[in-house]
């Protein structure tokens, strides 16, 4: 189990967490390379179905990164993400999947810094709580 | 024209479709004109020999209610599969697992712990519990293993058509057979309904602004006729939902749950709530929104309460 690299999907919106990751990227700064990111429109863009499928097919964790809370590109997007997520992780609780494998930050897009700290963290986050076990299932 | 043969099963279901398929009325007798019931355990004396003596492709269409739960439905499902020409996953067990499916939150061990020991009822200080095979003075006894997890029918054998509902209504069925009668038959795979659309599109009560300050459970208010279930705070699945049952609940000021199904093209019915219901929250403080979140006590059996087996996740992940 010390060398497992986990599998982390970040759902990026395009405004801000992209333009952080890219900054991140620009700046040089250093972070962990489990993380994949999908580059979508708005983090209200991401649907739960999209969460559900990242984790039925082997993702060990999924970030979503969206604008701060009055940033949002199309006003209010983000504020549908503040309120899907928590629910989705009460309903993943139920089945059986520990709610620290989803993940909901704000990063501007001046926050490549965050971003990597972000990165990092949930990396070291799903080290710590091992593979997830989907997919494992008769 | 040689009579179409019919041949109907019932799997891991409560029954409730068979009723469903008397439900048509007279026009059973139409059908009966058109066609020959070859196999229907519930309601003739059939055996396993009856259906296994059957040439290959014999019957022309399988009516086939109810989950996947044990090794006997797996392997009806798979013998009249064989059978048969056409098979229809009747009802939403066969179509998404529905109710029984509702057993993915446990393991086998759990719920034969629940059955066999807790429940209040059941006295069995020797911890007694069914095995597939067991001997007594007059030789072997042999009982289906029973499965950790519920499949829906097409998890188990290909499917031609699905008939949701649970159980589906009467004009539901009667498309269906009709289609069959008629012999115009729609592409492989379609769910066969009235309606591709969402049940809203068909419900008669009055929508207005979808914003949400406080959910409840039915018993916990008496809805005010006429308008929206959801925008009273009750957990209607009309958003979610297929139509094509003529939302009959909502108009009797309950609200729908979901039983015929995702809307056509949606892959996962609960998480397609989940993102409609969070969307009418109305709050952007943290804080609230969890106060609101708390006021659904099992998001998981509510949202999934006919389609988990079908779901993405299948399952709940036991440790």
């Amino acid at each position: 189990m010390d060398n497992f690299e986990p599998r982390i999907v970040a759902f990026c919106c395009n405004w801000c967490s992209y333009a952080g990751a890219d900054l991140a990227g620009t700046a040089r700064i250093q972070y962990s390379p489990n993380i994949r990111v999908i580059r979508v429109m708005c983090s209200g863009r991401v649907d739960p179905l999209f969460v559900l499928k990242a984790l039925s097919i082997g993702a060990d964790g999924v970030l979503i990164l969206g604008c701060h809370p009055g940033d949002c590109h199309y006003i209010e997007g983000n504020y549908k993400t503040l309120r899907r997520i928590p629910l989705l992780k009460k309903m993943l609780k139920q089945l059986g999947i520990e709610e620290e494998r989803v993940r909901l930050e704000w990063i501007s897009a001046s926050e490549g810094a965050k971003f990597a700290e972000v990165a990092n963290n949930f990396t070291q986050t799903m080290k710590n709580l091992g593979p997830s076990s989907l997919g494992s299932f008769k | 024209m040689a009579k179409l043969k019919i041949a109907l099963y019932w799997a891991a279901g409560c029954g409730g479709c068979e009723i469903a398929t008397l439900a048509i009325g007279d026009k059973i007798l139409k059908l009966a004109e058109v066609a020959d019931i070859v196999f229907w355990p519930v309601a003739m004396d059939f055996k396993y020999a009856d259906v296994e003596n059957m040439a290959d492709k014999s019957v022309d269409v399988c009516l086939f209610n109810g989950a996947i739960r044990n090794e006997e439905n797996e392997h009806m499902a798979k013998l009249l599969r064989a059978k048969s020409k056409i098979m229809i996953a009747y009802g939403s067990c066969a179509y998404e697992g529905c109710i029984p499916g509702l057993s993915n939150f446990y393991n086998r061990q759990m719920t034969f712990d629940r059955v066999y020991i807790e429940t209040p009822s059941t006295d069995n200080p020797e911890k007694i519990f069914p095995q597939t095979r067991v001997k007594v003075p007059e030789g072997e006894l042999e009982l289906p293993e029973f499965y950790d997890t519920v499949k829906t029918l097409a998890q188990t054998v290909d499917v031609d058509y699905f008939v949701p509902g649970c159980p589906p209504e009467e004009k539901t069925t009667w498309l269906a057979l009709e289609a069959l009668i008629e012999g115009k038959l729609p592409p492989k795979g379609t769910v066969i309904s009235h309606s591709v659309k969402a049940l809203c599109d068909e419900c008669s009560l009055t929508r207005e602004e979808k914003k949400v300050k406080k959910f409840y459970r039915p018993y916990e208010i008496i809805p005010e006729p006429e308008k929206c279930l959801l925008e009273q705070g009750l957990l209607c699945y009309g958003v979610a939902t297929r139509g094509g049952c003529g939302a009959l609940c909502p108009q009797a000021n309950m609200p729908c749950t979901g039983c015929y199904g995702p809307v056509e093209g949606v892959i996962d019915q609960g998480a397609h709530f989940l993102s409609a219901l969070s969307s009418i929250i109305d709050s952007n403080d943290p804080e609230e929104i969890q106060r609101i979140i708390d006021d659904i006590p099992d998001p998981a059996g509510t949202f999934y309460r006919y389609s988990l087996p079908d779901s993405l996740l299948r399952r709940a992940r036991i440790k």
